[in-house]
Formats: structure tokens, sequence, C-alpha cells
């Protein structure tokens, strides 16, 4: 058994991996740095990846240290911390929910909107997340919780779906 | 456990990961600029494309030392990289431009006016007599043939004929390396990877040109 070609895990998880960036960072700009960097990061170390090793796994490992990356040079930069999520202006499929959603995501404690990145966005199991977090598994799955219960106390998927309806009649 | 509760949470992260993806085609940019960074790197080991041709999709793979593989559709592109990751490393890339020449030669010898492949190769799935067939190959020219025979001359072992048959079935880089020009003593075509009738293609598109 060996490793699969490069290629196809980009084609597997790239979309994934730029999920969980732009939900760690928030900014567009600073996920597709993520994303490119986490990718390269990969490419480099890919041979060495044990064939049976949990490759989406792996992959968000790396995602979540160039996130962090990112994050220390948006801190070194002498620029506002906090930048409201930019929108992708040619995304037909746009809707203002999605800028209150990520909004919402972006207002969590840092370990909760990992936790549920890692938790719904990556399928990662509780245990890898502990690890990712360096905190226990239970300590990680009640951060996914919590992030889980504050965004779903914002009602805000009632309104997605309702305007989902909306654009579509 | 309350269901409502799953279907709700369902909901809410079905619109998270709506609210989170891409254009399409913004990551096909972001894919492409990550193949261009990761060429540049010296991190691409096999570079690959797929290139059209009269005699179907044509898989075209190259090693940072020259053209290591053309495959036909019938062997399975996917399973040929799949192999290649195995054979060589893992760390394979789609449309480097460092397979833009062999997609421009290949395009120009199918339409006639390329005579000779000037690209370098890199023969490592090969070894021993095999090997020194295929070197020997290119030197059949252009729009003729010769016999299995008269090839395991050239390479040095007149008696190999059954050696040399094998040889061309295995060539890692046909077309560009042509045991298409390999035939039977008798004139008839003899077999071929690619499937007989593009055997029959290739020598029929050398003859007219």
């Amino acid at each position: 058994m060996s490793l699969p070609p490069f290629e196809a895990v980009v084609d597997e998880y790239g979309t994934m991996v730029m999920r969980v960036c732009r939900a760690v960072l928030g900014a567009d700009a600073a996920a597709e740095d993520a994303w490119s960097e986490t990718f390269i990061s990969a490419l480099r170390a890919y041979p060495d990846l044990r064939p049976d090793s949990n490759v989406r796994a792996w992959l968000v490992t790396i995602a979540h240290r160039r996130a962090i990356d990112q994050i220390r040079a948006r801190n070194r930069a002498p620029l506002p911390t906090e930048h409201p999520p930019e929108r992708a202006t040619s995304d037909g499929d746009h809707l203002p929910v999605d800028d209150d959603l990520r909004a919402a995501l972006n207002a969590l404690p840092m370990k909760q909107r990992h936790a549920v990145a890692y938790r719904y966005l990556a399928d990662l199991s509780y245990a890898d997340i502990g690890l990712l977090l360096d905190c226990s598994e239970a300590a990680a799955r009640r951060s996914a919780a919590d992030g889980i219960a504050a965004l779903r106390s914002l009602d805000l998927y009632e309104t997605r779906s309702n305007s989902r309806r909306d654009s579509a009649s | 456990m309350n269901t409502e509760f799953i279907t709700t949470e369902r909901t809410l992260v079905t619109a998270l990961t709506a609210s989170l993806d891409t254009d399409a085609a913004d990551i096909v940019a972001l894919r492409s600029r990550l193949t261009e960074r990761a060429e540049r790197e010296d991190l691409v080991d096999v570079a690959y494309r797929v290139v059209d041709s009269p005699i179907g999709p044509l898989l075209v793979a190259a090693s940072s030392t020259g053209l290591v593989r053309v495959a036909f559709e019938s062997e399975g592109h996917d399973a040929v990289l799949d192999r290649l990751a195995g054979q060589i490393s893992p760390r394979i890339m789609r449309m480097p431009a460092r397979t833009d020449d062999v997609a421009r030669q290949l395009d120009e010898y199918f339409a006639g006016r390329r005579h000779e492949f000037d690209l370098p190769l890199d023969l490592q799935l090969v070894s021993g007599f095999r090997r020194t067939v295929i070197s020997h190959l290119p030197d059949i020219a252009y729009g003729s043939t010769a016999s299995y025979k008269a090839v395991a001359a050239m390479a040095g072992n007149p008696t190999a004929v059954r050696a040399v048959g094998s040889a061309c079935s295995h060539n890692p880089v046909p077309v560009v390396v042509p045991c298409h020009r390999v035939v039977r003593s008798d004139g008839s075509i003899g077999n071929y990877l690619g499937g007989v009738d593009a055997k029959a293609a290739l020598i029929a598109l050398e003859s007219a040109a």
C-alpha cells in the first residue's frame, strides 16, 4: 500500500481545508494564505507520511499550525486586528445571513471556534481535537458543544433557510 | 436524545458550511498558484497532464529528469498515477509548466509536423535489456518500420526476439519512443499496449506525412 498522488489529496480535502481556514481566521485573504501554506507544508512532508495515516487529521493539524502563523503575523502587523469577514462578491449564492453566521463564529472564543471547525467542518474526533488544542477529549467536546450552542442561540439558521426559500421563489 | 435538537444542529452546520464555501473559480485559481509555487520550490517529483490525441487521451508524466511515462486511456490513468506514486514518489501534481513542452511536441507530431521528439527522457522505470532495446527504438526512422528480429540485432542480441517484444510492450514512454514502428517479420503489425488500432493509426500517420 502506498500513498495516493498528492493531487488526489488536494482534490479530496482542498475544499474542507479552505472552510476550516476561513472558520478559524475569519478574513478570506488570511485564509487563502493559510490554505496555500498548509498544502505547501503538506507536500513537503508528504513522502514521509505513513500510508495508513489519517490524512484528514494530518492536514487539519497542519492547517491549525499555519492558521496560528497567520494570527501571529496579523498581531504583529500595525493594522486593526478585527476585520469583518470579507465578502465574496462574485458568489451568486451569497446571502446576508452568511455574513451574520461568520461574524458570530468570529465572535466565539478562539478555543470554541477551533473546536467547532475541527469537529463540524473537518469531522475530526474529539480525541484528535484535544491533541490539537492541548486539552482533554472531554474539554474538546465541551468547547465544541458550547460553540454550537452559542451559534444556535442566534436562530440564524432559521433565517437562512427562510431567505433561501425567498431567494428561490 | 432529542431529535429536534439533532435536526436543528444539522441545519446550523449545513448553513455554517455553506457560509464558508469558496467559489469554485477561486479554488481553481488557488490550486494553480499552489502548483506553480510547488514547482518553483522543487516539491513536484512527478508532473502530469492529459493530452488529447487522435488515438485517445494520453497521460504524460515527467520527473525532474525528463519524460518518465506516457499512458494510454486503456491503461487507466488513475491506476498509472497510483503506481507512479509508489514507483517514484507520491509528490505528484497536475499541470505544472514542466509538461508544456511534451504536450506541444505531441500536438505537432499528431499534426504531422514533427518527425522526431526532442525531449529529455527518464527511463528509470525500465532496466537491463529492456532499457537497451528502448534506447535503440528512436534509431528506427519516422515513417519506417523494423522487425522485432532487426531490433534484437540493433540491441546487440540477435536471438532475443521475444525479449524485444516484451521490452516494447513495457515501453514506459510509447509514441515518443516509437515502439509502434516495430512489427513482425512477416509484415503483420504485431501487438501494442495501446491496442492494434492505435498502432496502425500511428503507422498510417507517419506514412502519410
